[in-house]
């Protein structure tokens, strides 16, 4: 098993919240989150930014490009 | 949500027949799923939000023009954004607002402040000094709308590389392979250029937490 302090645990979540670390690493992290409560709030940190960045507002093509689009498709349409 | 996370769209044989068949539902289907990403992703290379739909807009007739030439060789998706991404980055040289895609962008150094954590004197080297806090969850409409404002910003504010990367990944729901293929980048680098993005987010998110916590 690796061990990671603090400093090195805070630069590894995105490769763990991934599943790319190899096995040692892997159970290194896990067993630091477990007893360190400090970490667990980042890694907790961490995942809220992931979650909110999921929630932007949503983005939307114009009426007119839609509908552009739309009829440039169907003049393809095979005769 | 991510504009892929929800997506209902058939197995890509089924898309890629239905529309060299010209099958106007699929092509609506598509074009409704995906144009929401692609909108934010054009964004990150051009300036105006005008240019964005037309790259979109120039991509789309692209892959009307292409898709009886279409191979498989990647999934539909990832072929869609990769027309994307060079249409985008052509438009981007012509209004000379050239992402420094290649440039030096600092990539390496801890994410977090090194003098958070305690020193090599220390009992616990590498522990940190202080805790960081509890968050609140943005229960409340406002602290919510708030929130996706200052995300936006902190987004609008990264390096290229790192905004188009966290942008696909954690904004539009891409896997990491789609996000590889898409932007012809490593897994490693993909990786370095997420976890950057998501850490400067993050200290955006903080700084505003603390904040609101020292108002009160
Ligand atoms: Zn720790």
């Amino acid at each position: 098993m690796k061990r990671f302090t603090c400093g090195e645990l805070v630069e590894v979540i995105t490769a763990y919240l991934d599943d790319a670390l190899d096995q040692p690493s892997r159970a290194g992290i896990e067993v630091h989150l477990s007893c360190c409560e400090d970490c667990g709030h980042y890694v907790d940190q961490f995942r809220s930014t992931i979650r909110a960045l999921g929630d932007q507002p949503p983005e939307k093509l114009s009426h007119g490009t839609r509908e552009r689009l739309m009829s440039a498709f169907r003049s393809r349409r095979p005769a | 949500m991510g504009s892929f996370a929800g997506s209902t769209l058939p197995p890509d044989d089924i898309v890629v027949s239905a529309l060299r068949a010209g099958d106007e539902a699929m092509f609506a289907a598509l074009l409704d799923t995906w144009s929401r990403g692609m909108l934010r992703v054009a964004r990150t290379y051009v300036s105006t939000d005008d240019s964005a739909e037309e790259v979109v807009q120039d991509t789309w007739l692209a892959v009307i023009g292409a898709i009886d030439g279409f191979e498989g060789r990647s999934s539909v998706k990832t072929w869609v954004y990769r027309i994307l991404v060079n249409t985008a980055k052509k438009r981007s040289v012509r209004e000379s607002r050239t992402l420094p895609w290649s440039a030096l962008e600092l990539d390496a150094g801890p994410t977090v402040d090194p003098s958070r954590f305690h020193g090599t004197d220390a009992a616990l080297p590498g522990s940190w000094k202080e805790s960081p806090a509890v968050w609140p969850t943005p229960e409340s409409q406002a602290l919510a709308a708030e929130v996706r404002g200052l995300i936006g910003e902190a987004l609008a504010g990264l390096p290229p590389r790192q905004r188009i990367v966290i942008t696909l990944r954690d904004v539009e729901g891409c896997t990491s392979e789609e996000v590889c293929e898409i932007l012809e980048i490593s897994a490693a680098n993909q990786r370095v250029l997420l976890h950057r993005a998501r850490a400067v987010v993050r200290g955006r998110l903080e700084d505003y937490f603390e904040s609101v916590k020292q108002a009160e």
